[in-house]
Order: C-alpha cells, then sequence, then structure tokens
C-alpha cells in the first residue's frame, strides 16, 4: 500500500473522515474512565484534599499543550521539504487545539495553586513557560491570518514554528534558570509524595483521552480547511453533491 | 574585488563574505544618511527608562533593584521599534528582490544587513546604557556587566528580529512583528538582566555571560538562513 496516496487532500478527506469518529470515540472512553477514577475511585489526599483532584486534568492538558507544539513543527518542516499542501493544513488544523489546551493547563493551574500554594499565579517556572508557549500559538496563528494568500502564510508561519520549536527547550531552561535564582524554593512541585498507582492511571487514561480527542478534532477541522482551500478543485463539488444525496 | 567594490552600487565577485562585506557598507552608509531617525530610536530607550522612576518614586534602593530589568526591557523594545526598518524600505522598492536574484549567497547579503543595522541601532543603546545604569545607581562592576551583557545581547535581538522583521514584510498588521519577537527574546532578556543581578549578589557574571554569548553564536549560524528564507517567500 502507498501512504503517499493520502498525502494529497482529496484522498485525505474522505480518510480523515472515517477515522474522525473512532477517535472521537476513544476520547470519550477513556475521558469517562479517567475522570471515573480521576474524581471517584481516587482516594482523597492527604494533605491537599479534594483540591488536589483538578491534576488529573491538569497534567493532560499541560502535556498535550508542549507536544501538539512539536506536533505542529514536524508538519511544518514536512510541508516546507517536501512542498506538502496537507502538511501544512494539519499544522494549522492543530495550531488551535494546542492553543486551547496550552490556555487550560495555565486555568487549571492557576485554579489548583489557589488551594494549594495560596495563590493563582506564582511565577513558577512551569507556568511561565507555559504562558510564553500560549504567546508561540497566538504568534502563529495571528502570522497565518495576516497573510492573505494560502501559500505564503503556510510558509512564512512554517518557518516561524520551527524557529519557535528550536526556541521552546531554550526558553524552558532559561526560566527554569531565572526562576531558581529568585524564589528560594518557596514552592515546588517535585517535591510532591510519591504517587499512587491508582492516581497514575486515572492521569494516563485522561491523557490518552487528551490525545484522542486532540487527534479527532485535528483530522475534523482538517477536512473543514481542505474544503475552503480546495473549494476550486472539481471533487470537492463531488463531495458537495454527494453529502446532499445528488448523485 | 574590482575598484568599485567600495563604491555604493558597485558589484563585488560573488561570494558570501564579499556580499556580506558589501552589504554592510551600503546599508551603514544609508543609516548614517538619516542620522535624525536613529537618534529618535535612541531616545526613545532613553525616555522609557526615564519614565520608570516616574512611574515607581526614586526610592534608590528599589531603583537599584529594578534597574538591570528596566535597562534589558526597555532595550527589547528600543531593538524592537528599530526592525521594520531592517528590510521595508529594500522591499518597497524592489532591491530586496534584486539581492535575492543576485549571484551573491541571500543568507551572506543578509547577515551584511543584519551587521550594518545592529551597528547603527543596537551599537548605540550598549554605549548609552552606563550612563541610564548610573541614574539607576548601578555600581562600577554592575555597570561593566550590563553592558557587555547588551554588547552580547543585542545583536542576538538584531538577529531573531530580522527573522520576525522577513516573516511580517508586506503585511499590514504592525504589531504583529512584536508579537512574534518578543517571546523569542525571553532567553536573552532573562541571561542580560541575571548578570546584572549576579554581579550585585556576588556570584559573579561568567555563567549568564557565557550563556549569552552561547546564544549569539547560535543564532549568528540559525538566524541568517531563517531570514532568507523568510525573506524568499515573502517576495514570491
Amino acid at each position: 500500500m502507498n501512504w503517499f496516496r493520502f498525502a494529497s487532500p482529496a484522498s485525505f478527506y474522505p480518510l480523515a473522515g472515517r477515522l474522525a469518529p473512532w477517535f472521537g470515540g476513544g476520547a470519550a472512553g477513556f475521558a469517562a474512565a479517567g475522570l471515573y477514577i480521576g474524581l471517584i475511585a481516587a482516594p482523597t489526599d492527604a494533605t491537599q484534599g479534594d483540591a488536589y483532584r483538578i491534576i488529573f486534568v491538569h497534567v493532560a492538558t499541560a502535556w498535550m499543550s508542549m507536544f501538539i507544539y512539536l506536533v505542529m513543527a514536524f508538519w511544518c518542516a514536512v510541508s516546507l521539504m517536501f512542498n506538502a499542501r496537507l502538511a501544512a493544513m494539519m499544522a494549522q488544523a492543530l495550531a488551535p487545539t494546542g492553543a486551547l489546551f496550552t490556555a487550560l493547563a495555565l486555568v487549571t493551574g492557576a485554579l489548583w495553586g489557589k488551594p494549594t500554594w495560596g495563590t493563582y499565579w506564582a511565577w513558577d517556572a512551569r507556568m511561565t513557560s507555559e504562558l510564553i508557549l500560549l504567546f508561540l500559538y497566538f504568534g502563529y496563528m495571528a502570522l497565518r491570518q495576516a497573510i492573505d494568500e494560502p501559500r505564503r502564510a503556510d510558509r512564512a508561519s512554517a518557518v516561524l514554528a520551527l524557529v519557535g520549536a528550536i526556541n521552546v527547550p531554550i526558553i524552558y531552561f532559561s526560566v527554569k534558570w531565572w526562576n531558581t535564582l529568585h524564589q528560594e524554593a518557596s514552592v515546588s512541585l517535585t517535591s510532591a509524595p510519591t504517587m499512587a498507582a491508582v492516581m497514575l492511571t486515572g492521569m494516563l487514561l485522561l491523557a490518552l483521552a487528551a490525545w484522542f480527542y486532540s487527534i479527532a478534532i485535528a483530522l475534523t477541522r482538517v477536512r473543514a480547511i481542505i474544503l475552503e482551500r480546495e473549494r476550486h478543485a472539481g471533487w470537492v463539488g463531488e463531495a458537495a453533491l454527494a453529502v446532499r444525496g445528488v448523485r | 574585488m574590482t575598484a568599485a567594490a567600495g563604491e555604493l552600487g558597485g558589484i563585488p565577485a560573488p561570494g558570501a563574505w564579499r556580499g556580506a562585506a558589501w552589504a554592510v557598507r551600503r546599508d551603514l552608509r544609508l543609516a548614517l544618511r538619516s542620522k535624525a531617525e536613529l537618534g529618535v530610536q535612541l531616545l526613545f530607550y532613553v525616555i522609557v527608562v526615564t519614565l520608570i522612576p516616574l512611574g515607581v518614586g526614586p526610592d534608590p534602593a528599589l531603583l537599584r533593584a529594578l534597574g538591570p530589568g528596566v535597562l534589558w526591557v526597555a532595550a527589547l523594545l528600543a531593538s524592537l521599534l528599530a526592525l521594520p526598518r531592517l528590510f521595508a524600505t529594500d522591499f518597497a522598492d524592489g532591491t530586496l528582490e534584486q539581492m535575492a536574484l543576485s549571484p551573491h549567497p541571500l543568507p551572506g547579503l543578509i547577515s551584511g544587513k543584519i551587521a550594518a543595522h545592529w551597528l547603527a541601532t543596537g551599537l548605540p543603546l550598549v554605549a548609552a546604557s552606563p550612563l541610564l545604569g548610573l541614574q539607576f545607581g548601578l555600581g562600577d562592576d554592575e555597570l561593566v556587566v550590563l553592558a557587555l551583557g547588551l554588547l552580547l545581547g543585542t545583536p542576538t535581538l538584531s538577529l531573531l528580529g530580522a527573522v520576525g522583521a522577513a516573516l511580517t514584510l508586506g503585511l499590514r498588521n504592525g504589531a504583529l512583528l512584536a508579537l512574534l519577537v518578543l517571546p523569542l527574546y525571553v532567553p536573552v532578556l532573562i541571561f542580560g538582566a541575571g548578570a546584572v543581578d549576579a554581579v550585585r549578589t556576588g556570584m559573579g557574571a561568567a555563567a549568564e555571560l557565557s550563556l549569552l554569548g552561547a546564544g549569539l553564536l547560535t543564532a549568528l549560524v540559525g538566524a541568517p538562513l531563517a531570514a532568507a528564507a523568510a525573506v524568499r517567500i515573502a517576495i514570491d
């Protein structure tokens, strides 16, 4: 089987349509199981009480926020190297989901910080670099939106995403360095007590749910992008007629 | 090299270094013909720094603590303010397109343009910084490290900013450049301001200055390539 067949938007469009519901269903299943373990099965924490349960969602969103940026940068590299339209469309489809998870990670982190640290915002190394990651997502999306010509938007935003991807680890370590110098270890996430197996299971299930959700949403969004950008192609008209039941 | 190579518009034999040297001379000459514009950029730096004590009050201890961060953030903003002039006029009158078509490698020409841009807009900030640092009550050692840090850091700002300036060529949204470039400036800000803080707390600034130097070397290698790719995308 020749996988490069699916590098063409026309043949990827129906494939994405068939795959998206499966990933969506998987996301719902994993989320239900993970939330059951996180909210009901897992015991109340001895020191943090029930507030710690936010961490089940928080870890999944924080993990996805960084992972999606790397996946996006990967598709951007593919689109630049092979001049592949579909890869650029995938990157475009992933950006809003990545920004959403980054924002959710910040919000859940703040909500967890209030009862635990007594403050919503602590200029913690992780929170700060997560905020800068959100700015990187916004920059990518804003640059895309500012350029009218789709192919130029593809390539310019790809260059930006790659420069950003090289910078993300540098930003993370510089913020970490800055944080350890300025803050005399008043709050520390790393010194948390060792995790119970049931908590780890819940976290992993919710991370899988976030992962499947991202794939399902990206596939659905890329279908919309394909239709929008390929609207002059003959097959799009045929697909539209097929949806309406006109042969 | 031909005799005409030193003249504006003279065409040296193709080559990355010769192209870069030509671009440095050309852009510096153009920059020096608009001294007023350069002066305004430097004044912006001075004024932003001057506004801070007016905002937070004249308490010497507070100003001394804020000084390094204020001077560095102002340098970031002044550097950002100068970025559009790096490519905009050459893009508007077609010079950039001719550069891309010329037999000189484009990253070489771009490197030359960035170098000239830093000499015209970055170096004055470095030179003015000890004077402004005095206003914030910084000691001699701190002033030296502040200037050294800016000397290593501002070229990195120009290099990273060149990528953003090239990506936004011809776009109407002027604030977009700030959104693209400022997050990338974060490590330079942290290590630059951190170097001065380290001197004050008696730790020595060798680590921060080394990291600024490492960042500069990395940007020197990578940024001209990315900026050249972005210029090609913009003129396509």
